[in-house]
């Protein structure tokens, strides 16, 4: 099990003192390897359950467990390097560095994981998805699409065992939104990478075995 | 990837920020390397170990004026003294001195100087003496390098290296004095030979002609007439005996006075006399140089010469000394206080300039935070960027200022004849990068701190 979330719960203090819960979630899991596409309607928590997922976000409750570890149980430098070695990360968009090239910005994510920096991986991801003729592009002088793929490669660089992607092609033509998908899907599955995604588009969701409906599995108001 | 290169990168992201705020720390290290520069060379210049001279006796007066006329030629000297000064006041001042039997146990060289007239060419002040001034040291431990022969004869000369080059002499050129100093208009007719020209010193020796005494003397204007001669030993509290007095008449005889226009002097031509003619009552000086052979010794001395009232012994290094903490010292003070407060004020640029960017890299930060970042590194990172900021600024500074020196080198020595070593570093500057350092972390820890409290999910969601 690469995933496995019980009891997870999580509100947000509104500026008036009143708690708004967001998160309660008894039970939700994802196999090794699985690919998980999540939809649900806006603001209704999927980038907050992503968050705690990738321990940018503490929870009030529960368990987030990935491979084996419980990521809420750890300090907060330990759930930097936990992130840093086995969760990948792609948001919805500006998801790179400006200073940095395409190259800089995959070598990055290794570095901040503070293990030995490997420049023939970078540039195999790199070709993998198809940028090798621009490894040192500067991220204004590539397409959105394009910046979506560095960031695949970026958040694939250091191995990890799960893949979370926030709306990954919202901002992306439908042309390449298939093609970068496609990418994504193929990366995870040769590096036996869990996925879980996060879209609006049933045209995306329908190309996934599981769809989950976060409403379907997320009880805020139950948690009162 | 190294913190600092990711902070350098991020630098060059706001490349003209950046390059600005990095040169205004620039600007200001590089005033204060001109000032430390330019300090260490008047420190150098009116240092003790500048001056040869154990002490300068000279007319009673001002202690000061004795010291900047006698030793960096700034001024003309109050009033002469008699030769006696010379041949029987210090000798016997210095056997006063208990466990003395010979003057020479404590002095190790006495050399007369006369002053007062300027080279009609350029205006070089003209200083009479004797040759042995240019064997002996003329700062401890360093002696004059020439090129030519000593001014043994009377009309010989020898010139500093800066007369030089600005009057374009050398050795054999020939040339005439203005009497007493460049306004007087009056010109000796007696010319001069330069006999030798000596290397550069960065002293006042470079900007001085020196004359033999013997042929100074000899000038036309510069001898009083007997009576005067005799009144003013007198006035010195001197004994003229009777058999003196004739001999001073004696020497002087025979010629018929004759009043310069502008000044009363008698004069003779020194072409009738056969040199080293005149006798020592009929010479006055302007100064005596003593060099003892102890410090101690020079302590002593002074108070002894000083006792018989006719003369005043000062150890120039005491005067010089006094000098600098007073005037030179201060001024050094507030100019360093004033190109710290510029550095201070680069600093400020600095932080204004990270800390506005700040809000703008919000993201960035909490990019680095979701790739794994900890929040000691993205505060490191941007410590980093002020850190680059300032010794990198500081070292440009640093190269700029004495880049600058390198340029007015030249400049400055052929105008004011001071050699600057432009690549001679005060110890202060190294002081400069721990301050650097520090100023870098003050100015850095604030906006470290915004990276450092950055809200990863918050900034993601923006
Ligand atoms: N830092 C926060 N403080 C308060 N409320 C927040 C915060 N972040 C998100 N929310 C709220 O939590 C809810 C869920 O947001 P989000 O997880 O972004 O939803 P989704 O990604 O499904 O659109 C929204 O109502 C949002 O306004
Ligand atoms: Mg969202």
């Amino acid at each position: 099990m690469s995933l496995s979330i019980r009891n997870l719960t999580k509100s947000y203090v509104e500026p008036g003192g009143r708690r708004l819960p967001i998160l309660n979630v008894d039970s939700f899991d994802i196999a090794d390897a699985e690919q998980v596409v999540l939809v649900g309607s806006s603001g209704g928590g999927k980038t907050t359950l992503l968050n705690v997922i990738a321990g940018v976000t503490t929870s009030d409750s529960g368990q987030v467990v990935i491979d084996g570890t419980d990521v809420t149980t750890l300090s907060e430098p330990a759930r930097d390097r936990f992130r840093a070695l086995k969760i990948g990360y792609v948001f919805q968009t500006f998801n790179l560095l400006p200073a940095f090239t395409a190259l800089e910005n995959v070598l990055l994510g290794m570095s901040f994981s503070g293990r030995k920096v490997d420049r023939s991986h970078a540039l195999e991801l790199l070709e993998r998805v198809g940028l090798n003729h621009r490894l040192h592009h500067r991220p204004t002088k590539l397409s959105v699409g394009e910046q979506q793929r560095v960031a695949v490669a970026r958040a694939l660089a250091n191995r990890p065992s799960l893949l979370l992607a926030d709306e990954p092609t919202a901002n992306v033509d439908t042309a390449n939104q298939d093609n970068l998908l496609k990418l994504i899907r193929e990366a995870c599955t040769e590096n036996s990478v869990s996925l879980m995604l996060v879209t609006h588009s049933q045209d995306v969701a329908s190309q996934f075995d599981r769809v989950e409906k976060l409403s379907d599995f997320n009880m805020p108001e139950a948690a009162e | 990837m190294n913190l600092l290169v990711i902070a350098f990168k991020s630098l060059k992201q706001r490349a003209l920020a950046s390059s600005l705020t990095a040169l205004s720390v620039a600007l200001g290290i590089m005033l204060m390397v001109s000032v430390l520069v330019i300090n260490s060379v008047v420190d150098d210049t009116f240092n003790q170990r500048s001056v040869g001279v154990s002490l300068v006796i000279g007319p009673r007066g001002s202690d000061l004026g004795n010291v900047l006329s006698a030793v960096y030629r700034i001024g003309k000297p109050s009033e002469n003294l008699p030769y006696r000064v010379l041949t029987q006041d210090i000798p016997q001042a210095a056997e006063r001195l208990p466990g003395v039997k010979k003057s020479t146990d404590v002095i190790e060289w006495v050399i007369p100087m006369t002053m007062g007239d300027v080279s009609e060419e350029g205006a070089f002040p003209v200083v009479g003496t004797t040759p042995k001034y240019f064997k002996v040291e003329y700062a401890s431990g360093k002696r004059f390098t020439k090129k030519g022969q000593l001014p043994v004869n009377p009309f010989d000369a020898m010139i500093g290296a800066q007369v030089a080059r600005e009057n374009s002499w050398d050795v054999g050129s020939q040339f005439t004095l203005i009497h007493g100093g460049a306004d007087s208009g009056h010109v000796h007719d007696e010319k001069f030979t330069v006999a030798g020209v000596l290397g550069p010193t960065g002293t006042a020796n470079d900007r001085t002609v020196f004359v033999n005494i013997e042929g100074f003397f000899l000038i036309s204007g510069h001898e009083k007439p007997p009576e005067e001669a005799i009144q003013r030993l007198r006035d010195f509290g001197y004994e003229v005996t009777p058999a003196q007095e004739a001999e001073i008449r004696e020497a002087s005889g025979g010629h018929d006075d004759h009043g310069h226009s502008g000044h009363d002097h008698s004069g003779h031509d020194h072409a009738g006399h056969a040199p080293h003619g005149i006798p020592d009552d009929l010479k006055e000086v302007s100064f005596i140089l003593v060099r003892t052979k102890s410090p101690t010794a020079s302590l002593m001395l002074a108070p002894e010469i000083n006792e018989g009232m006719r003369a005043q012994a000062v150890n120039p290094i005491i005067v010089i000394s006094k000098l600098m903490k007073l005037f030179v010292g201060n001024t050094r003070k507030l100019l360093l206080c004033l190109t710290a407060l510029i550095v201070v004020v680069a600093g400020i640029g600095i932080f204004v300039s990270i800390y506005n960017s700040m809000s703008d890299r919000k993201r960035e930060i909490a990019i680095m935070r979701a790739l794994g970042a900890h929040r000691g590194t993205v505060f490191a990172i941007i410590l980093g960027e002020s850190l680059l900021l300032c010794v990198g600024g500081g070292i440009l500074g640093l190269l700029m200022g004495h880049g600058l020196v390198v340029i007015a080198a030249p400049f400055v020595e052929s105008q004011a004849g001071i050699i600057v070593n432009p690549w001679k570093f005060d110890a202060m500057e190294l002081v400069l990068f721990p301050v650097l350092i520090g100023m870098a972390t003050l100015v850095g820890f604030l906006p470290g701190l915004t990276a450092y409290r950055t809200d990863v999910a918050d900034s993601l969601n923006d």
